[in-house]
């Protein structure tokens, strides 16, 4: 199972503990996520599910390429996270 | 009178209340967060909060009457596109009721949607009728990337009839509750623009645009390049030239009572965005923009360089008090329609929108 994880700059916001998701891409492990936690998907996508544009995502380390459709793979064990790009005053 | 202030900054809401004759502030709500608009809606006392988190969107909260207890609910979303390509919420420029209509709210927003909601915030949907008319192909951004609707009248004798404005995209009005809409505004002039194109409706900037609750016919436009005045509901307006110490400005309310009556805040236009000589004035007309009076009692007239955004002045629901917030932070009160200014605070964050709440039953103006 690949696991994702949130930055806890959104844990003030909404809860979003590391959760185990079994999916082939960044998309497919959101969309298991939001199943269960509807609220959290509007803090990450925008309202044509693109990736928000101060939202990063790592997987196994490695910033995500496809921040329109979030098709990048997942291997079985891929860490994945969540976190914010740094902006803001 | 009124005795509630909401004040939303760039790091929060601020409440002032008016206690044994003095403004104090409360424990801030939503500290740290970006705060685009906020409305207590005088119907049912609902209050209403929209933030515009930096990093995760706009998000919308509510608290019932009383309660400092906030729950967030939807907030607008745009419809999605078939490329995913299509237009993502910035933020929540302008929240009214919607009249008699229970539960009916309207949105105006960054990129330039109309949505409603007809239950209290819970879900929301864009107004196509508004999103689809072709002359919104000449709507351009004025300060943000994209145009918003930041000024929405609705008649307080006929829900249905909604007026609305956009910078840049020129002065709406649907009679139908928003099924269909007419591009109003003639006379309106954008000086910015080249001369063959200066009185295209569709391309002034509006700053604000306000309406008198009880001759709601009766507008003020703070536009880019001037002030505006409109007797016949927003179809035809006439210009205000050569008020001093400038016609350039974001904000404007008018009296609910007395459409004569309406008050600016003036800045040098428009790359500089401050008061005229470091002087911080509030301009008042009694006349219909006749004449002005600059109101200086109680603001500091040397080195002054506060900005004053469109909906950082507001006016209470007895026409007696009004305030007014700045980019700097500072945050000043008249309880005599502007002849004396007291400062409520020099220390808040950029300030965003200044919001009073309605006057309760007991306190409705005679």
């Amino acid at each position: 199972m690949a696991i994702i994880s949130f930055t806890d700059n959104l844990k003030r916001h909404v809860d979003c503990p590391p959760r185990d998701v079994a999916a082939s891409t960044v998309m497919e492990a959101l969309r298991q996520v939001f199943a269960e936690n509807p609220r959290l998907g509007g803090y990450i996508l925008d309202d044509q599910d693109r990736l928000r544009k101060h939202v990063a995502i790592f997987v196994d380390g490695a910033l995500i390429r496809d921040r329109a459709r979030l098709s990048d793979p997942l291997a079985p064990a891929s860490r994945v996270d969540v976190m914010q790009a740094l902006s803001g005053g | 009178m009124t005795t509630k202030l909401r004040v939303g900054t760039r790091k929060g809401l601020f409440i002032f209340e008016k206690s044994h004759g003095e403004w104090r502030c409360g424990e801030p709500c939503f500290l740290g967060e970006p705060v685009s608009m906020a409305m207590a809606d005088p119907r049912n006392g609902d209050q209403y909060t929209a933030l515009n988190l930096g990093h995760f969107g706009v998000k919308l909260h509510r608290a019932e009457a009383g309660s400092a207890r906030w729950t967030e609910i939807a907030a607008p979303t745009f419809p999605k596109a078939s490329d995913g390509d299509g237009p993502a919420l910035e933020q929540i420029w302008e929240l009214v009721p919607g009249g008699d209509r229970a539960g009916t709210l309207w949105a105006g927003t960054i990129p330039g949607g109309l949505f409603q909601s007809t239950d209290r915030g819970e879900s929301w949907s864009l107004v196509e009728s508004l999103w689809n008319r072709p002359e919104r192909e000449k709507w351009m951004g004025g300060g943000y990337d994209k145009p918003g609707i930041h000024s929405i009248c609705v008649h307080p004798h006929d829900s249905r009839l909604v007026r609305l404005a956009v910078s840049t995209g020129g002065v709406w009005e649907s009679a139908d509750g928003g099924a269909s809409w007419n591009l109003t505004g003639r006379g309106l002039r954008a000086e910015f623009l080249p001369p063959d194109m200066a009185h295209d409706p569709a391309m002034q900037d509006v700053h604000r645009m306000v309406s008198c609750a009880a001759s709601p016919d009766r507008l003020w436009i703070q536009h880019h390049n001037g002030i505006f005045r409109s007797d016949d509901g927003g179809h035809r307006w006439t210009e205000i030239t050569g008020v001093k110490p400038s016609v350039f400005g974001f904000a404007v309310v008018v009296h609910p009572r007395d459409p004569a009556n309406a008050w600016f805040v003036p800045g040098i236009k428009d790359e500089y965005r401050v008061p005229v000589d470091g002087r911080l004035v509030v301009n008042r007309t009694r006349d219909g923009g006749k004449t002005f009076e600059q109101l200086t009692a109680g603001l500091p007239q040397s080195k002054a360089w506060d900005l004053v955004y469109r909906h950082g002045l507001d006016i209470d629901a007895s026409g007696e008090v009004l305030a007014f917030g700045s980019t700097t932070g500072n945050l000043w009160l008249s309880e005599d329609q502007g002849d004396h200014w007291q400062c409520l605070s020099n220390h808040l964050p950029p300030i965003n929108v200044v919001r009073f709440d309605p006057a309760g039953p007991e306190e409705a103006p005679g």
